[in-house]
């Protein structure tokens, strides 16, 4: 097979095939992927530009974008590494234990996929709130948490939880016993298998799920702006950035903003794409 | 072999079970993050709702701006959820049943919306449709308005919801192969027969499962929606914002009260799901957790 398509003098760009409908098919859905998605990011990756490379740059390094891009980052981050120590927790339990009401945890899991961002946002923002059922208690403590960045952490927590769990959870359930038998046959601590037989097989998987929660929440924006307080330098997003910069017709600005971000999600998706190959090879 | 160990056992251990201890441990700590971090929100934002009793929440539904918020965002996931079924046929259509060069260079480009911030999903549209955008003058002397109405927030919708569909036919219809059309089509049926009467009724539950997925996720938007819109009152507010506008107004119940209505709508997806995961496991897409 392959050595037939080696040796072909003039290779043809589609295998002949006895179905109908290829052009009608490809045609719309090229159609309709270039107007709905293609020539949308073209316009935004050429709009900054009109700035040129200096006005790019004072852009990104003004005091206010910069720090909302570090707001941004960091919190994203920070949410991503709780979410890697929750979120294996919660994958080994829903697949290693078994306890009444599993199904349902399980099916909450997804409640930030379905949950609309804004509903999140507020039911966040009234639940850490200074009267809050959690926002009084943790201020009693003198832990405020709406209205700054410990808030904005707390949205990015809650958004990013699924990517981490329902990467582990196939993983860890496809995870065979063997190993783990034959490190306490040899003597294991149940932590040392965990340790030195279990996690690096999951690393791939932990990786790959904390970098989707980082991704998603590097761009969130629902779910943050009513807990963040949204104070210029403090508590302000880069999304809500652009949508301060669109309101003063600074379309030029907005777009190097969102070209920023767009940029740090491609450069995710492509190491996340070189993970998994080497996690492949390995 | 599937093998679970109960959290409070009452057998022997055996060398891969973990001991009692971390069990109660893990699963306490489990439970509690999920019940602190995810279904406390949910139960919020119901008891806000029903602050002030279950007339108040109601009244705070019958009232113009909500219903025309809810008007709106049906008609708005009423074209965008139909226009991505279409698509996520034809596409999953060529890539499941045809070898083509780039053809996994086009399902990459299918997955993009996802990885996109949901305000630069608005952001692009402004770019192009907004006044000092691309084509901003030249609907402006059209009198044609994009941004800050019904067309702008059904596009910025379609971006959002672009791959549900489709992620989840590809996957599918590539793995059901194509010899069954194949065979309909030697014995004399024609394209759209073979597809009406052997295809769709294979991929019908992960179908379903995808126009679950796209529905919910268009009715919730809300960055994108939010920087296309406008925010007009009874006019350009889908349920999100509508729910934004209440409760930035300090109207609490009215905000809850809407927002609870998505808060079913997300239930009602998480269930409806679950069920198409468990009733029909190998007729939706493996990649269905994502």
């Amino acid at each position: 097979m392959t050595l037939a398509v080696a040796a072909a003098p003039i290779r043809r760009w589609r295998s002949p095939s006895a179905l109908p409908g290829f052009g009608l098919s490809l045609g719309f859905a090229v159609f309709y992927l270039s107007l709905i998605v293609l020539i949308p990011l073209a316009a935004l990756i050429i709009r900054p530009w009109s700035l040129g490379w200096s006005g790019f740059y004072d852009v990104m390094t003004s005091p206010r974008v910069a720090a909302a891009l570090r707001l941004s980052f960091g919190g994203a981050a920070i949410g991503a590494g709780i979410n890697t120590v929750f979120g294996l927790a919660i994958a080994w339990v829903l697949v290693r234990y078994r306890f009444p009401g599993k199904a349902l945890l399980d099916a909450l899991v997804d409640l930030p996929f379905a949950l609309p961002t804004a509903v999140a946002g507020i039911a966040l923002s009234a639940l850490y709130a200074q009267n809050g059922w959690l926002g009084a208690p943790l201020a009693a403590l003198g832990l405020k948490v709406a209205y700054t960045p410990l808030g904005v952490i707390v949205a990015l927590t809650f958004i990013g939880l699924p990517f981490v769990v329902r990467t582990l959870q196939p993983v860890l359930a496809d995870l065979g016993r063997e190993h783990e038998e034959a490190a306490a046959t040899l003597g294991a601590t149940r932590l040392q298998a965990f340790l030195h037989v279990v996690m690096p097989a999951l690393t791939p998987a932990l990786v790959t799920g904390a970098a989707l929660a980082f991704a998603r929440a590097v761009g969130e924006y629902g779910s943050v702006v009513f807990i963040a307080g949204n104070l210029p330098m403090k508590s302000e997003i880069a999304p809500l950035l652009i949508i301060i910069k669109l309101e003063e017709f600074d379309y030029a600005g907005a777009a190097a903003i969102g070209v920023i971000m767009l940029a740090a999600s491609f450069v995710i998706l492509l190491l996340l794409n070189l993970l998994q190959n080497w996690a492949a090879k390995r | 072999m599937k093998r679970e160990m109960s959290v409070f056992p009452s057998r022997v251990r055996a060398a891969t079970d973990d001991p009692p201890l971390a069990r109660i441990v893990l699963t306490f700590v489990a439970i509690t993050f999920i019940a602190l971090f995810l279904l406390l929100p949910l139960f919020t934002v119901f008891s806000e709702a029903l602050a002030q009793g279950i007339a108040a929440a109601l009244a705070a539904l019958d009232e113009t701006d909500a219903i025309a918020a809810i008007k709106l965002t049906l008609l708005v996931a009423a074209i965008a959820v139909p226009m991505n079924v279409v698509f996520g046929l034809a596409a999953s259509w060529a890539v499941a049943k045809f070898d083509f060069c780039g053809k996994s260079f086009l399902v990459t480009l299918i997955d993009l919306p996802f990885s996109v911030s949901p305000v630069v999903s608005g952001l692009i549209y402004v770019l192009i449709f907004g006044l000092q955008g691309w084509f901003g003058a030249t609907l402006r002397d059209w009198d044609f308005k994009v941004i800050f109405a019904l067309p702008g927030i059904v596009l910025a919708t379609m971006f959002v919801t672009f791959p549900f569909v489709a992620r989840e036919l590809v996957p599918l219809m590539t793995d059901q192969g194509r010899d069954e059309e194949e065979a309909a089509v030697s014995l004399g049926a024609s394209g759209w027969s073979a597809f009406w009467r052997v295809t769709l009724p294979n991929i019908k539950w992960g179908l379903l499962y995808g126009v679950l997925l796209c529905n919910a996720r268009a009715m919730g938007e809300f960055g994108a929606v939010s920087v296309v819109s406008g925010h007009i009152r009874g006019l350009t507010n889908t349920m999100p914002l509508h729910v934004e506008a209440l409760y930035n107004d300090y109207q609490f119940v009215g905000a809850f009260a809407v927002a609870s209505l998505l808060a079913l709508l997300a239930l009602v997806t998480l269930t409806l799901k679950s069920i198409l995961e468990w009733r029909f496991a190998d007729e939706i897409a493996a990649s269905h957790r994502h």
